[in-house]
């Protein structure tokens, strides 16, 4: 996953291999925990990803193992890619305590030390001023790491947002703002909630550098990260990116989609990211039809893996309770 | 012993804290240039320098929240609040990240964070500078609330709070800052228990914070009378020192207790419930509270004093208790 940090895009056999495979692996993971919320083994809230791989693929290519990730409560996409294993994100929705919270978390909050992935915050917003703090953290200690902080474009209309983007600036502190613009905030959309719906004013507001990139082409959200990445990493202070994309399924397990039309949805689904990257990558030679139903059977296999180590799992003794609520030994 | 006050020995923490860790910096609205709101961090600019003492914009959920990320990357953050009623301009943070964090990643991810913020009335800042809302952060698990009464406590409790691996909130009495008196040279106190600060049999006066200097005066004019009252500083609000509160009271079997918050679901009401549940049969009398009235901080002297816990007050609380 941890490409170099070069601005250009190598779409040699094996890198088209890696962004189908992860892009794949998140829907094909998704699309079981939403079979599986309906038999009730995942509970609570459940939102998919499903539409917007192309974003935490594209993106994560720039970053490196040192690198920190801080992302929002529809993260598994995120986790998975950033390389949590899918076994402890899948026993983290079961809730057991072999998941990458210990049960603790659940789908909202997934979180990995090895991986620096720092959470699923679950507060819109809310993440963006713990993303500040761990850049800052990175840059008074002298490491030269990145903090990719993924929000929504509803998390523009909160306080947390400016204040967030302000003080990263004002720092020059090393963040990558990725706002994936999904239209819908919930289920209100960017027109009803903004007066500017040019999001990157927002960031040119705060003498920010800032891009928009089509999220739903991988390729390009790869080389617009690339640059962003390349820019924070040469000194110039933080970016910002909005990732133009869309939510195929709902919200939530609970939401109708009164607010948008089928139609909509459907010509959304005909630019699915990851049918137009593989026909192009098929198109283009990079790809073959049987390297694509290799990694289809290869990720079937890890899913069924995933599945298997969840149910597996064991649930944490209620005599634990109260862990984690502060350390067990203070000093 | 050093003669100082309650600011500077404040100042001296953070200086020494800074000293002792290059990972230590203080961040906050008006920490550097201006010099703190409260004098507090004056000079600290010129001795550390910018990276250290980091003014920060009007954004107190941005830079606390900044603080906690901070925090999770290795360095060990003092944020400043001016007031605990700006506080809540952070409280997404404080209550959602830096108290769940821990929690939340199953113990992955830890918060050693310090976050200070002024409490408390007496001032004639009305009603929106004035409240001491640290009874409601007491309500949270996974945060540590400290409530320095003493010069002492100013000097000492920094220490062990950046110790901490998880965030404590320091809340400072803003009456207490020009307190002036004597410390020792070398200051060692816990951030766990409560302190007796003033022996006695009859009555158990359990207070914190800006109402410990009207208790020890409340106790004072009480043994004029012939009432010999203890005066126990709970020093930590969070978690409370049961076993303290339990010991006074058992010996004294009776209790009045002084909470500058609001009375209705007050921290005072919580001490009372634990004394009920873990020291009933030790008591003669009703527990009585002073506390603040039920009301936003007026502006008005006469009636800021009238709203807030006072010594005569506190007197007749325990006359009462006591049937003088």
């Amino acid at each position: 996953m941890n490409g170099p940090a070069t601005s250009k895009v190598k779409l040699d056999h094996a890198h088209c291999l890696e962004l189908l495979r992860q892009m794949l692996r998140i829907r094909r993971f998704e699309e079981k925990c939403a079979e599986l919320y309906t038999k009730e083994r995942i509970r609570g809230f459940l939102h998919l990803y499903i539409g917007q791989e192309a974003v935490a693929v594209g993106i994560m290519q720039a970053l490196r193992p040192d690198d920190a990730v801080v992302a929002t409560y529809r993260e598994h996409g995120h986790a998975l890619v950033r390389g949590v294993p899918a076994n402890a994100i899948m026993a983290e929705m079961y809730g057991k305590q072999e998941g990458c919270s210990g049960g603790r978390g659940g789908s909202m909050h997934l979180f990995d030390a090895a991986t620096r992935f720092v959470g699923g915050y679950a507060i819109v917003g809310g993440g963006l001023p713990v993303a500040v703090g761990l850049a800052l953290a990175d840059a008074m200690q002298g490491r030269a790491c990145v903090t990719a902080c993924f929000f929504g474009e509803g998390a523009v209309a909160e306080g947390e947002f400016h204040e967030a983007m302000n003080l990263a600036a004002l720092w020059k502190l090393p963040v990558l703002f990725v706002c994936e613009n999904n239209l819908y905030a919930m289920g209100t959309a960017l027109d009803l909630s903004e007066s500017q719906t040019d999001l990157r004013t927002k960031a040119a507001a705060y003498n920010m550098g800032a891009e928009a990139v089509d999220g739903m082409n991988v390729v390009d959200v790869e080389a617009a990260a690339r640059r962003a990445v390349g820019a924070i990493r040469d000194g110039k202070g933080p970016q910002f990116l909005e990732c133009q994309t869309y939510r195929f399924r709902a919200h939530s397990m609970f939401d109708p989609q009164l607010y948008r039309t089928k139609q909509e949805v459907e010509q959304w689904v005909g630019r699915g990211p990851i049918t137009r990257f593989r026909n192009w990558a098929l198109s283009a030679g990079e790809l073959r039809e049987a390297d694509v139903a290799a990694l289809e059977e290869e990720i079937v296999a890890e899913i069924s893996a995933a599945v298997e180590f969840a149910e597996a799992g064991t649930w944490e003794p209620v005599e634990n309770l109260l862990h984690h609520v502060g350390a067990e030994k203070r000093i | 012993m050093i003669q100082t006050t309650y600011r500077e020995a404040m100042r001296e923490a953070i200086r020494t804290a800074m000293q002792d860790d290059p990972g230590t910096f203080l961040m906050g609205e008006d920490v550097g240039h201006y010099g703190g709101c409260y004098a507090v961090s004056k000079g600290l600019l010129k001795e550390f320098g910018p990276q250290r003492i980091r003014d920060t914009p009007l954004s107190e959920s941005g830079f606390t929240g900044a603080g906690i990320g901070a925090a999770i990357g290795g360095m060990r953050p003092i944020v400043e609040i001016m007031t605990c009623n700006f506080s809540l301009l952070a409280l997404d943070q404080i209550m959602n990240n830096a108290a769940t964090i821990r929690h939340m990643s199953g113990g992955q991810f830890t918060v050693p964070l310090v976050i200070r913020m002024a409490t408390g009335g007496g001032r004639q800042l009305g009603a929106q500078h004035s409240h001491s809302l640290e009874g409601w952060y007491a309500h949270i698990p996974g945060l540590r609330i400290l409530a320095p009464a003493t010069i002492e406590d100013a000097r000492g409790m920094l220490a062990p709070a950046l110790a901490d691996p998880d965030p404590v909130l320091i809340f400072e009495n803003a009456l207490l800052y020009n307190d002036a008196g004597e410390i020792p040279d070398e200051v060692s106190v816990d951030i766990d228990h409560a302190a007796i600060r003033r022996e006695g049999s009859d009555i158990s006066l359990i207070t914190y914070g800006g109402s410990l200097g009207k208790s020890l005066a409340a106790a004072e004019t009480l043994e004029g009378e012939g009432i010999s009252a203890e005066v126990l500083d709970l020093r930590v609000l969070r978690p409370l020192d049961d076993a303290a509160i339990l010991v006074s009271v058992a010996k004294t079997r009776r209790a009045v207790i002084v909470d500058e918050g609001w009375r209705s679901g007050s921290l005072s009401a919580e001490i009372a419930m634990r004394i009920m549940e873990g020291g009933f049969w030790t008591l003669d009398a009703p527990i009585a509270r002073v506390c603040s009235a039920e009301v936003p901080m007026p502006y008005a002297r006469h009636l800021e004093e009238a709203a807030m816990p006072g010594t005569a007050q506190i007197v007749a609380a325990a006359r009462q208790i006591l049937g003088r």
